[in-house]
């Protein structure tokens, strides 16, 4: 499992940052930086997930 | 578990500012809305959700005439503006057409009156002081200034039956005694703001003011105060950072410079004193929630989301710049558009049990803080609050409820949550 991260429609709403502070970061203007860029562990596969269902811009998606 | 209970309902509201008196009788939620009416303000969840099964798109030649859309789709779609039918340059539904100091697209109070492309240029000089970072070394000032406030409240409870006001006492000071520090205002102009927040939000059109009494005369006093004493570098407050800050190689315009301040003054008071109070209507009214949000802390995080989703307190407006087709129904030039996100957050397309409370909710992709370019620019500031708040709140008192729920008084128009709310605290 990847994450897909849309920085074009990141709208700073910091949510997975905050859900997820593992797999994301955040810059100096609030919006998302992904740092989880390769293979995704399993131990964070439920982490991943809730960043996508609760990402009000649909800005991330997982990719296998 | 999941625990999950209805929302509830006040039962006792006025019309803010005017004291209840003079807005007609509504004919039909359908056909003569009215966001201002007390019926509105004491039934809104389950008017939208009866709108969006028979009319998704409800009319009214109130105020010139407006839309009120209430699927998550459609409100999405006109935040989204892609085809550019909708202007920004009023975003409080008035009867006045606006006098504006600046023309569209800067408009009175940039960046939320502004159109793209200058929006997003006006917005990124205010990102950096409202990233997440950044707002939250404010929590050791915010966490002491609960505490101190709940001190004042719990001696006033013990002297009377337990009983204070947790809107009056507690959660309309937030807010300000915050935004205060961040400009660099006086702590002690909380009053002055929120007559500002009267006269804009609520109601726009009383009297004519006095010059003194006006925003303009008293943030102009401010500005030129902090003109006239300039900080060290990286030692300024937001004021300071605007009078620093350049736009296309220029110093901001002193009506830009003002307009944002008053921007940053009502969009982040009302707005965050009504959802902090929303949380505290819900807790006094569910002992179990209380609990879970008190002995879980994992919990937390969700229910703040939560409490955003199902009490958002926001309702933008538009107003249509170009003729087009909605849901089958035609849109004027000129037209105000309620942007109702608290709708879009109870829309079942969208949310399983959207008209459900539920503490752990873990799908939440609500637009509390509105969706699209103009997304609230003080997100993280507000999240920080309330999380702060009821934190602090359910330290210090442990089992609380409304001393009557007829008591209870919310706010009508545009922005929704309790402005009086007596309870009883049980140490
Ligand atoms: C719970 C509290 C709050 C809620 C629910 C809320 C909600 C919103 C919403 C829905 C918008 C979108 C406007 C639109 O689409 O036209 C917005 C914009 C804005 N909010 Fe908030 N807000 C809150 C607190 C704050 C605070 C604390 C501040 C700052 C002090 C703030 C500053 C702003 C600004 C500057 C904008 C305009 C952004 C732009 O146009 O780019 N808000 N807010
Ligand atoms: S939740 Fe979505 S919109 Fe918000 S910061 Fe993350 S990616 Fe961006």
């Amino acid at each position: 499992m990847k994450i897909n991260y849309n920085r074009e429609l990141c709208q700073g709403h910091n949510r997975c940052y905050m859900l997820a502070p593992e797999l994301f970061d955040v810059d100096d203007e609030g919006y998302a930086v992904l740092t989880a860029t390769g293979e995704i562990p399993p131990e964070l596969h439920d982490k991943a997930r809730l960043c996508v269902d609760n990402c009000p811009e649909y800005a991330i998606e997982l990719v296998d | 578990m999941t625990d999950t209970t209805e929302t509830p309902t006040p039962k006792r509201t006025q019309q803010a500012g005017s004291g209840g008196e003079g807005v007609r009788p509504i004919d039909s939620w359908e056909t003569d809305f009215d966001h201002t009416h007390p019926d509105y303000a004491a039934n809104a969840p389950q008017i939208w959700d009866e709108l969006r099964d028979t009319c998704p798109v409800a009319r009214s030649e109130r105020f010139g005439g407006m839309w009120l859309p209430t699927r998550h789709e459609d409100i999405a779609a006109i935040a989204a503006n892609e085809n550019g039918w909708y202007t920004s340059h009023e975003v409080v539904v008035n009867q006045y057409s606006a006098d504006d100091v600046m023309p569209p697209p800067i408009g009175g109070a940039p960046p939320i009156t502004s159109d793209p492309p200058f929006h997003v240029d006006a917005r990124r000089l205010l990102l950096a002081p409202f990233a997440p970072k950044k707002v939250n070394e404010l929590v050791p000032f915010a966490t002491d200034f609960c505490h101190s406030l709940l001190d004042s409240a719990l001696a006033k409870a013990a002297d009377s039956d337990g009983v204070f006001d947790a809107a009056l006492d507690y959660t309309q000071a937030i807010p300000v005694r915050v935004i205060a520090e961040m400009l660099g205002l006086p702590a002690e102009d909380g009053d002055i703001f929120r007559t500002f927040i009267h006269h804009i939000v609520e109601n726009p059109i009383e009297r004519e003011l006095e010059e003194e009494e006006t925003a303009e005369y008293y943030l102009d006093r401010h500005i030129a105060e902090h003109a006239a004493n300039p900080k060290p570098a990286g030692e300024g407050d937001l004021i300071d950072h605007l009078l620093g800050v350049e736009l296309y190689g220029e110093k901001l315009a002193p009506e830009h410079v003002r307009g944002t301040i008053l921007l940053l003054i009502v969009a982040g008071i009302d707005t965050t004193w009504s959802s902090i109070g929303s949380a505290l209507w819900h807790f006094a009214q569910n002992p179990d929630d209380l609990k879970r949000f008190r002995d879980e802390p994992e919990v937390r995080p969700f229910a703040i989301e939560e409490f955003l989703r199902a009490y958002a307190p926001v309702t933008m407006a538009r107003r249509v710049a170009e003729d087009h087709e909605l849901a089958g129904c035609p849109m004027k030039a000129g037209d105000w558009m309620l942007l109702p996100f608290p709708a879009a957050n109870r829309d079942p397309d969208m949310f399983e049990d959207a008209d459900k409370f539920i503490i752990d909710r873990q799908k939440n992709r609500h637009g509390a803080f509105g969706l699209g370019i103009h997304r609230c620019l003080g997100s993280n500031l507000a999240r920080m609050e309330l999380t702060v708040a009821l934190d602090v709140f359910v330290e210090r008192v442990n089992e609380f409820e409304l001393v009557d729920p007829a008591s209870v008084r919310f706010s009508t128009g545009q922005i929704r949550g309790p402005r009086e709310l007596p309870i009883r605290v049980h140490s």
